[in-house]
């Protein structure tokens, strides 16, 4: 614990820009020398660094009792965190790929979730890894998991989209009472056009608060993750070749949804469009329309659309990887239609 | 829970497996009580009281109460940590679980520890270490995995003792946890309840092993097996195995041989037992086994067991009685403790109107 930090956990240090990895690492880093308490487990996270290399140099700094290789063991692990939290400590749980979290989906929603409801106490536990298709995984290292958690009352869920949000928000998910799944999605990663300087600071991102990414008054994108960069795109083109401004809300949670955000932006264009990876049937949109429906019908100038994956395992062939997911194209002609409604 | 020992014992201090005879009677105490109170649960039930299931643990009571007693019981958040079954309330009792609490749990009771959420022995007080259980029984032992992983973590001397059936040994998250603590050096000791059933399910049916112990030698960890209709023998082998998980050995099993003989739960018809079995089952009751031990090797005379037995049975009819005149929880704390920070919303046709003018659930 006395040596210096490794050379590339300190690029915000030296005033040098991080991609959205090196802002978890930083974030995870950071908090794991403020709080004694936090630790980490996972598969190959240790002498590997994990298999995105988020961890990498953590086992020789923190030492094989604050950064624990597993078994291959999803529940086993994620189990064991629970424990851990119950005395006290601040588990953060990598899944190697967040595909696999489904051995643990036991552990999470019967006994995580439920904890502080039972009177069993608060879990401060962050489950996080990476998510996402674009990368030609194939069925098994390419899922969105939100919406099997979103479902299961007592989880946050955040999912962010910038190397300075990803940050401040795993920062802050470490430091919340609540269980937290946290999605890193792996096109973003290491996306050069992410990169940026970070605050040279100790900041936290709120959980719960939506950004607005762009002003616009003809329509509201709803959206988080990789899809709010493909819909900066489609607002680019829908702007440049239709005269529409697009506003984009960034969701970066989606448990608890802001839902005030969504509502004032709606109460600006009077047209939504909700856009997500993941797929369609029980996809948020569904659960964010019914909420404008709620609050906000009189302000809505035309139905709420979205645009998401197909209702399909992730493909592997890029043909069908690129058929199956969101794509700019469809964004802008949903806007579209949306605007000319 | 009092001492057991009344002041008209006439000592002769002898200790039988390293017990004194105050100790000796809390342990013939913690077997009546555990009776009585289940017994108290079925006229509570039949009343109208007990909405949930009943579950007894008749025939299993001396391998609860004899593991808990081989283990340091603390109030004060120091001791070891214990993961009950709902056959296991002895060991509840035993560390501190109050039975006005058990009561209270059953019959849903707002005074309870979970607050009318959760019931029977599902509750959770770490200063007391109790751990209760989730339903998939598993599961609990990937958390007392987590729970004896921070004892290594910060170099505590205390142990953790997890219960669970034959039935939840089939499980993944039985081997997940199993087989982190064994890696991990968890001083964790595992106690399966190897009363030959889950539900209506044979052993035979769950497992092609002849005892639970040899499943241990798949994780490269210490066991035993012992008679738990034998209180004594229980309490000898749960305190070699907590020897061995305090002094480095890891983690540990224990199989606790004997028989459920009541049903899965209250409605549980039980038609698929043999009647002969269970009579001879009925032979090996533990608490005639224990008393006829302490009578023959001249620990206690019978009165001083009566009184225990009354004692006992007065005990639970008090904590009932209690617990009877207490409230369920106002339905509307259903909406009340799902997050630390964030507020849930009550439904709109119970409110004030549809949620159009509602804040967000994030009220902080």
């Amino acid at each position: 614990m006395n040596h210096p930090a490794p050379e590339h956990l300190k690029k915000t240090e030296r005033g040098e820009p991080v991609t959205l990895l090196e802002a978890v690492s930083e974030g995870l880093f950071e908090e794991m020398v403020r709080d004694d308490s936090v630790f980490l487990m996972g598969e190959d996270i240790g002498v590997y660094g994990g298999a995105f290399k988020v961890t990498r140099g953590f086992l020789d700094y923190f030492g094989d009792l604050r950064v624990i290789d597993t078994p291959i063991a999803e529940g086993g692990f994620t189990g064991a965190a629970a424990g851990a939290a119950h005395m006290g400590l601040r588990p953060v749980v990598e899944m190697q790929f967040m595909d696999f979290i489904s051995p643990a989906y036991d552990v999470l929603t019967n006994y995580i979730a439920t904890s502080l409801y039972r009177g069993a106490g608060p879990m401060p536990i962050v489950v996080r890894g990476p998510v996402g298709g674009g990368n030609r995984g194939g069925p098994f290292h390419s899922q969105n998991v939100e919406m099997a958690f979103f479902h299961t009352p007592g989880f946050k869920i955040v999912y962010p989209s910038t190397a300075y949000d990803a940050k401040g928000l795993i920062k802050a998910a470490i430091r919340d009472d609540n269980p937290v799944i946290f999605e890193e999605h792996k096109a973003l990663y290491r996306a050069p056009t992410l990169r940026e300087v970070l605050p040279d600071e100790d900041y936290v991102v709120e959980l719960g608060k939506a950004r607005t990414v762009r002003k616009g008054s003809d329509l509201s994108v709803v959206t988080y993750g990789a899809m709010v960069h493909k819909s900066v795109e489609a607002a680019e083109k829908l702007e440049q070749e239709d005269g529409l401004g697009a506003e984009i809300i960034d969701l970066r949670t989606l448990l608890p949804l802001d839902e005030d955000a969504i509502v004032e932006s709606l109460k600006r264009t009077g047209r939504v469009l909700i856009v997500h990876e993941d797929t369609r049937t029980g996809g948020i949109a569904g659960e964010i329309a019914i909420r404008l429906n709620e609050r906000a019908f009189e302000w809505l100038d035309a139905p709420i659309l979205r645009v998401t994956a197909i209702d399909s395992p992730v493909p592997y062939a890029g043909s069908l990887e690129d058929y199956f997911l969101p794509q700019v194209e469809d964004i802008v002609t949903a806007g579209r239609y949306l605007a000319a409604y | 829970m009092g001492s057991a020992a009344p002041s008209v014992w006439r000592m002769t201090n002898s200790l039988i497996a390293g017990l004194d005879q105050t100790q000796l009677l809390a342990l013939y105490h913690s077997l009546v009580l555990t009776r009585a109170a289940e017994e108290r649960l079925e006229i509570l039930q039949k009343q109208g009281y007990v909405t949930g299931g009943v579950y007894r643990s008749l025939g299993q009571e001396a391998g609860a109460a004899g593991a808990a007693f081989a283990l340091n019981r603390q109030t004060n958040g120091t001791g070891d940590f214990l993961a009950p079954t709902v056959r296991a309330a002895g060991a509840l009792f035993l560390f501190g679980g109050e039975l006005v609490d058990f009561f209270r749990q059953y019959m849903g009771r707002v005074t309870g520890p979970t607050r009318g959420k959760e019931a029977n022995v599902h509750w959770v007080d770490l200063q007391k270490g109790i751990i209760g259980p989730v339903s998939p029984l598993g599961t609990m032992v990937e958390i007392m995995a987590g729970i004896t992983l921070s004892f290594k973590v910060r170099g505590e001397s205390r142990v953790g003792m997890v219960f669970y059936g034959d039935g939840a040994s089939s499980t993944g998250a039985w081997h997940e946890g199993l087989n982190f603590s064994a890696v991990q050096r968890c001083p964790l000791i595992l106690m399966v309840e190897a009363n030959q059933w889950a539900f209506s399910t044979a052993t035979n049916k769950n497992t092609r092993v002849h005892s639970f112990t040899e499943k241990a030698a798949g994780y490269g960890i210490g066991s035993e097996s012992v008679d738990g209709t034998d209180i004594v023998a229980v309490f000898k082998a749960v305190s070699r195995a907590a020897a061995r998980a305090r002094s480095g050995g890891g983690t540990q099993m224990v199989e606790l041989r004997y028989y459920r003989r009541l049903g899965h739960a209250q409605h549980d018809s039980q038609d698929y037992v043999d009647p002969d079995e269970l009579a001879m089952w009925e032979d090996r009751d533990p608490i005639d086994l224990f008393e006829h031990r302490i009578l023959e090797e001249n620990w206690a005379t019978e009165s001083v067991l009566h009184k225990i037995r009354r004692r006992a049975e007065e005990e639970c009819r008090l904590a009932a009685e209690q617990a009877v005149q207490e409230p369920v929880p106002d339905g509307r704390e259903a909406v009340k403790g799902i997050y630390t920070d964030t507020i849930i919303q009550h439904p709109w046709t119970r409110a004030d109107g549809p949620n159009r003018s509602h804040s967000n659930e994030l009220n902080r």
